[in-house]
């Protein structure tokens, strides 16, 4: 038999969230519940499976070709299981007049990746403004904000991953 | 307007220890404004906003009472307040300093907004990548239903409402105010045809009121002090202060709250704010409102950074976002750059958007990399007029103004400096070398 998706914890949090969730919502509009419930699903196992999205289907009342739908049209979301640190940097107009493209290219040598590839600890990707071109140059590590990033911050950030 | 020292209103607390907690924001006169809306009829509401001259903060500065006022009043249905929080146009970032270091100004604005509005139900609708900002306001949202500001009752009176936090999960269309209920609906971000506008037809089909966080957040002034004082801190068209986001190649990038007549001049060079250049630095060009928004030359800055002023050099104040570009830098990468993110952004929905805005790309990608062709430029002008003709602004043949947004930067760049455009293609490189962005701060 194929392993089960969740452990009974990760189970129970998910019913109680789930439900959490489902009380903001009108009683015949499960189905606007979507999003934090992916957001959930991905929080418990790091990314988006095909027995999740079929889970959170069902508790919406939706097929699960609407949950893939979703899911697909937003970058957060993992259909891929992603490196253990999924790193996106961004490389849009106030961040570039700041050196981002120099910082991408550190970084795809620190990792040995190029922006867009993975491996089984990190996901590097470049990605758009982040509210941060004030405090550029920025970058998000599993959705953890580090802004005004200097080489020296930038390796200090890394080392410290486990 | 006189010359008395200049209050800030929104970032007056910004920085200060605790400034997010309700005690905090109590102390400041938090939720004052709320009391004494709370003491008028829902309709006294809306007319004191629009005497106030507010405007949405969100980017297209519609003025904020009319919107409420376009609520049909006896509709059966339930109403909804959604509140965007997307912020994710090139060069905004204002606020998440509000919901960083105030949520409760806009909570409370929130709260009035909704009582005016015969809301019950608001959701506040963050871009995904707002995790701290997302706790903080959910923070400041247990705490106003723990202090009965939400809840059953809202300050002891017979009136309900509740307030959820959303976070999307990265994708800048849904900043769009009907995209943005579609994603409240669960679905992908694809925005609605206009009209029926969200005011009549909105979230579950129901009358929805969509306003930045920004506007809400100068709501409660408006009723702590009085609408005319509101009104009379602004132009005569645009009341109140404003948060503008200055970033690029300046001494001193950040967030600043200016008074209306603040000039993008004084933005860039004054003491209180960006504090000019670096040493032997001139300004090209200037983005005065987010990236989509057609850019200044700098002989064009002695322009205040307010809606209607804006608005007659063929550009917009739009969300804010006033990003600096010095002479180090190349136009033609610099467009490539935001050509590339409304082609990443762009939901596919309309013919002109989803094909023109990768071909511009393509284009612009040649051009940069010394592949251009005699012709590349007016091609580039063409599919940029195919998607939205310019000017003046508005003149999209798409469903929403992301299509205007993709076309604006290409037509402003190519009137400004067609001539470095055609530079490229004549010498088959970029005349900047391997330093298109110039050479600049820690990573020079
Ligand atoms: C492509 C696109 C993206 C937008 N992104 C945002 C955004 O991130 N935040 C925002 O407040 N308004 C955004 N807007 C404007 C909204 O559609 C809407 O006008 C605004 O939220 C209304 O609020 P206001 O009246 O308080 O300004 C965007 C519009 C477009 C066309
Ligand atoms: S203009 Fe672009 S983003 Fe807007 S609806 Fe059309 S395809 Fe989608
Ligand atoms: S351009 Fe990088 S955060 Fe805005």
């Amino acid at each position: 038999m194929a392993e089960p998706l969740f452990t009974p914890e990760e189970q129970k949090k998910f019913d109680a969230e789930i439900a959490e969730i489902l009380s903001h919502y009108p009683a015949d509009r499960k189905s606007a519940a979507m999003l934090p419930a992916l957001r959930l699903l991905q929080e418990l196992k790091g990314w988006l499976p095909p027995e999740g999205l079929k889970l959170v289907a069902s508790r919406l009342g939706v097929t699960p070709e609407r949950a893939y739908e979703v899911a697909s049209f937003y970058v957060m979301y993992h259909l891929k299981k992603p490196g253990k640190y999924v790193v996106d940097v961004c490389t849009n107009l106030s961040c570039a007049l700041w050196g981002a493209e120099k910082m991408l290219a550190y970084l795809e040598q620190k990792l040995g990746l190029k922006a867009g590839e993975a491996n089984e600890r990190f996901t590097l990707r470049e990605t758009e403004c982040l509210a941060s071109c004030g405090t550029a140059p920025c970058l998000q590590i599993n959705e953890d904000h580090h802004e005004s990033l200097t080489k020296a911050k930038l390796d200090a950030i890394f080392d410290k991953l486990s | 307007m006189a010359t008395t020292a200049f209050e800030p209103l929104i970032s007056a607390a910004w920085g200060k220890p605790n400034s997010w907690k309700l005690d905090e924001y109590k102390k400041r006169g938090g939720y004052k404004g709320l009391e004494k809306a709370l003491e008028m009829a829902p309709a006294q509401i809306i007319d004191e906003v629009k005497k106030s001259n507010l405007r949405g903060r969100g980017g297209a500065g519609f003025p904020t009472g009319l919107k409420w006022s376009f609520v049909p009043k006896d509709s059966p249905k339930p109403k909804y307040l959604a509140v965007n929080g997307d912020e994710s146009e090139p060069g905004t970032f204002k606020d998440r300093y509000i919901l960083e270091n105030d949520p409760h100004m806009m909570l409370e604005g929130i709260a009035i907004a909704s009582y005016a509005l015969g809301v019950h139900t608001c959701y506040v609708y963050l871009r995904g990548e707002f995790k701290f900002q997302a706790e903080r306001t959910n923070a400041a949202i247990r705490e106003a239903y723990a202090a009965g500001i939400f809840g059953k009752k809202v300050l002891g009176k017979d009136y309900q409402l509740d307030c959820y936090v959303v976070r999307g999960a990265g994708a800048y269309i849904c900043g769009e105010e009907t995209a943005l209920l579609e994603s409240l609906e669960g679905k992908k971000g694809w925005p609605r045809l206009k009209p029926p506008f969200p005011a009549v037809v909105g979230l579950f089909g129901c009358p929805t009121v969509v306003n930045n966080v920004e506007t809400l957040a100068s709501v409660p002034h408006v009723f702590t002090r009085g609408p005319a004082w509101y009104a009379g801190l602004g132009t005569d068209k645009s009341g109140g202060t404003r948060l503008v986001c200055l970033s690029g190649t300046v001494n001193r990038p950040g967030v600043y709250e200016v008074p209306l007549e603040a000039t993008f001049n004084q933005l860039i060079f004054d003491d209180k704010y960006g504090r000019g250049l670096p040493p032997g630095r001139k300004v090209k060009a200037v983005i005065p409102g987010g990236s989509s928004a057609p850019i200044l030359s700098p002989d064009e800055l002695d322009v205040a950074m307010e809606f209607e002023a804006v608005k007659v050099k063929q550009t917009m104040a739009g969300s804010g976002g006033v990003i600096v570009m010095d002479d180090t830098t190349c136009m033609v990468r610099s467009l490539w750059r935001v050509a590339r993110f409304y082609a990443e952004e762009s939901c596919g929905q309309c013919t002109p958007c989803r094909e023109g805005t990768p071909w511009q790309t393509r284009l612009l990608r040649k051009i940069e990399e010394g592949r251009g062709e005699p012709g590349d430029v007016e091609i580039l002008s063409n599919v940029a007029s195919s998607i939205a003709p310019y000017p003046p602004i508005g003149l999209g043949n798409t469903i929403c103004a992301l299509g205007d947004a993709a076309a604006l930067p290409t037509h402003s760049f190519l009137m400004r400096f067609r001539d470095e455009f055609e530079a490229h293609i004549r010498e088959h490189r970029c005349p900047f070398g391997d330093k298109p962005w110039g050479a600049f701060g820690d990573w020079s």
